[in-house]
């Protein structure tokens, strides 16, 4: 019996690393690319950990392609359109929630449904008429696309479960519906506010197809800009996997640091952008 | 899940206690909607609108608009490259539904299990669909390479011959779905998951009573239970798979030739290649109603199997 036991344990560890492991064995490789000389990465059979390690190919990223200044532009971008949706969308989800209105949410779901494109064209038109592709604007804006939706569709959701008694407490004591909001219903929704932001931010910084069609070079966003370094320069494998290494880290610090949250999130709205 | 939000499906249902109705106050609550509703109104619903006009012009950047009427979507019915791309997007689509449907439930089923380090093992499993997907793309492209790409390394270990992967018309569709699936999975996994927390206890030890084995559980108490989340699953699967660009143009860009050009893909061409805005509006109707009917009937599947189940 308990040996029995003994192998459905090892089973179920053998089932885990299986389902695990395209993940994690995907992102070992790429380190592995990112810290290896060309003359590694292109050596059969493949080398998982070379014997010099080119910590070159990061200094490289920084050193070349205005790689500064795109992280700011996506600091800048994600940051603006994050804090904007937030601003926004926390008080239309109170709004809506005590309200009782959720069917106006409706629209969220079916911007949901639309491909990104759809928002693109015309938008691109409007920014063009204006003469605006030159900064960082046209990005920003297009990006609460991303953003607003996602803070409305969380924070509905929190303040319906948030409890009303505490709010009618205080409005018997005088506070107006502004306060009660600050006060009362907001600390108490930090959670949801927190998952919106993350969620937010992640869906906002990987998002590619805005950028590509509105960035200058000047305004290129860090998706767009490792994308450009495929398409237009000499294709060396090392600087390439430490460049999309460099994007997409933050995203991936956020996603092991704060998991229950965002495993919350998306369960819970199922949510992503563009 | 230890939140009641709305899932996008059904918003009322899993929705927490209701609150009691406030119909005297709904009026002082509209000052919080309204810079929401400026920002909707203007990158949302005007776009949608401005689209629609659009796909009944005349309108290419650069050369003065007229109204054409519906020319534009009888050009649809005519157009060769569309219509594959209709059809690629499709199959593309099915597999990339199927696929991750199957490998989520199987690995919601492992995850729902009392594992030491449950939450790390989560937070590596889910971290395929938060990464920037065109940074993984990138790697993708690498690993796909017909001489120098670890998969092709991969398969001679197990005595299967050389691909050339998303380089050939035939395979591009199978390799990009191979990605989707990769970064995917986790999604139908998280919902699936959600799903299974849920259950009851007591059928599970009444058919253990009974002496019902594994298979015939999950056979008889937790696939039936958990079919609305599969359907969920299957709908917001269905929605992104029909969207899919990202992966798609950073590694093919559509190609080889147009062997991997979806609608979404097409569309981009269309409008930001050869700047045909009104047709490419076009495109984005049609393409739109497409996805909108596809969820119309998930959500009736939905709807008749909670009947069926008598829960609705």
């Amino acid at each position: 019996m308990s040996l029995a036991k003994i192998f459905r344990k090892l089973g179920l560890v053998f089932a885990v690393f299986l389902i695990v492991s395209p993940a994690l064995l995907f992102f070992i490789w790429m380190v592995s690319l990112s810290v290896k000389f060309e003359i590694d990465n292109g050596a059969y059979p493949p080398i998982l950990i070379p014997e010099h390690f080119a910590w070159k190919n990061y200094t490289s990223v920084f050193e070349s392609n205005n790689f500064l200044l795109y992280f700011k532009n996506s600091i800048i971008v994600t940051g603006a359109a994050t804090l904007f949706g937030l601003i926004v969308g926390v008080p239309a989800g109170y709004g809506i929630a005590r309200m009782n209105a959720q069917k106006s949410a409706i629209i969220i779901m079916i911007a949901r449904m639309t491909p990104g494109l759809s928002f693109l064209i015309p938008l691109f038109l409007i920014f063009k008429g204006l003469d605006m592709l030159g900064t960082l604007w046209p990005q920003i804006i297009i990006h609460l696309v991303v953003t607003v939706p996602i803070v409305i569709w969380i924070m509905i959701g929190y303040f319906e479960t948030t409890p009303i008694e505490l709010e009618e407490a205080a409005m018997i004591d005088g506070a107006n519906r502004w306060q009660i909001f600050m006060k009362v219903a907001m600390p108490i929704a930090k959670p949801g506010i927190v998952v919106s932001f993350i969620l937010s931010v992640i869906f906002s910084w990987n998002n590619f197809v805005f950028g590509v069609v509105l960035a200058s070079r000047e305004t290129r966003t860090l998706p767009v800009a490792i994308y450009n370094m495929l398409s237009f320069e000499q294709v060396s494998w090392g600087p390439l996997a430490a460049a999309a290494l460099i994007v997409t880290l933050p995203v991936l610090i956020l996603t092991v640091a704060a998991q229950r949250q965002i495993v919350a999130g998306l369960t819970a709205g199922a949510v992503k952008g563009g | 899940m230890n939140t009641a939000v709305p899932s996008s499906s059904d918003g009322k249902k899993d929705a927490g206690p209701r609150q009691p109705k406030k119909g005297s106050l709904r009026p002082s609550h509209w000052p919080f909607i309204i810079p929401a509703l400026v920002v909707v109104g203007g990158v949302i619903v005007f776009p949608w609108i401005f689209t629609l006009w659009m796909s009944v012009n005349g309108w290419q950047i650069g050369v003065e608009q007229h109204f054409v009427g519906l020319t534009n979507y009888q050009r649809l019915l005519t157009d060769a490259r569309f219509i594959d791309s209709m059809g690629r997007t499709l199959s593309y689509t099915a597999l990339s539904v199927i696929a991750p449907l199957f490998l989520g439930t199987l690995a919601a089923l492992i995850f729902n299990t009392k594992l030491p380090g449950r939450g790390i093992l989560r937070g590596i499993f889910v971290m395929p669909m938060m990464a920037t997907p065109v940074a993984i793309a990138l790697v993708w492209t690498m690993m796909f390479h017909p001489q120098l790409g670890i998969l092709n390394y991969l398969l001679s270990l197990v005595g299967i011959g050389p691909q050339e992967w998303v380089f050939h018309p035939a395979t591009v569709i199978p390799s990009l779905v191979l990605v989707e699936t990769w970064q995917w999975t986790p999604l139908v996994m998280l919902i699936v998951l959600g799903g299974l927390a849920s259950l009851p206890a007591e059928p599970y030890e009444s058919a253990s009573l009974d002496g019902a084995s594994g298979w015939q559980k999950f056979r008889f108490i937790t696939f039936p239970m958990i079919i609305p989340f599969l359907l969920i699953a299957t709908m917001i699967r269905t929605i992104d798979a029909l969207k899919s660009f990202d992966i798609i143009y950073a590694i093919t860009q559509g190609g080889p030739g147009t062997a991997s050009e979806t609608i979404n893909l097409y569309l981009y061409s269309v409008a930001f290649t050869y700047y045909d805005v009104g047709y490419g509006s076009a495109i984005a109707v049609v393409f739109f109603i497409l996805i909108i009917a596809l969820s119309l009937l998930l959500i009736y599947l939905r709807q008749r199997t909670s009947w069926l189940l008598g829960d609705a």
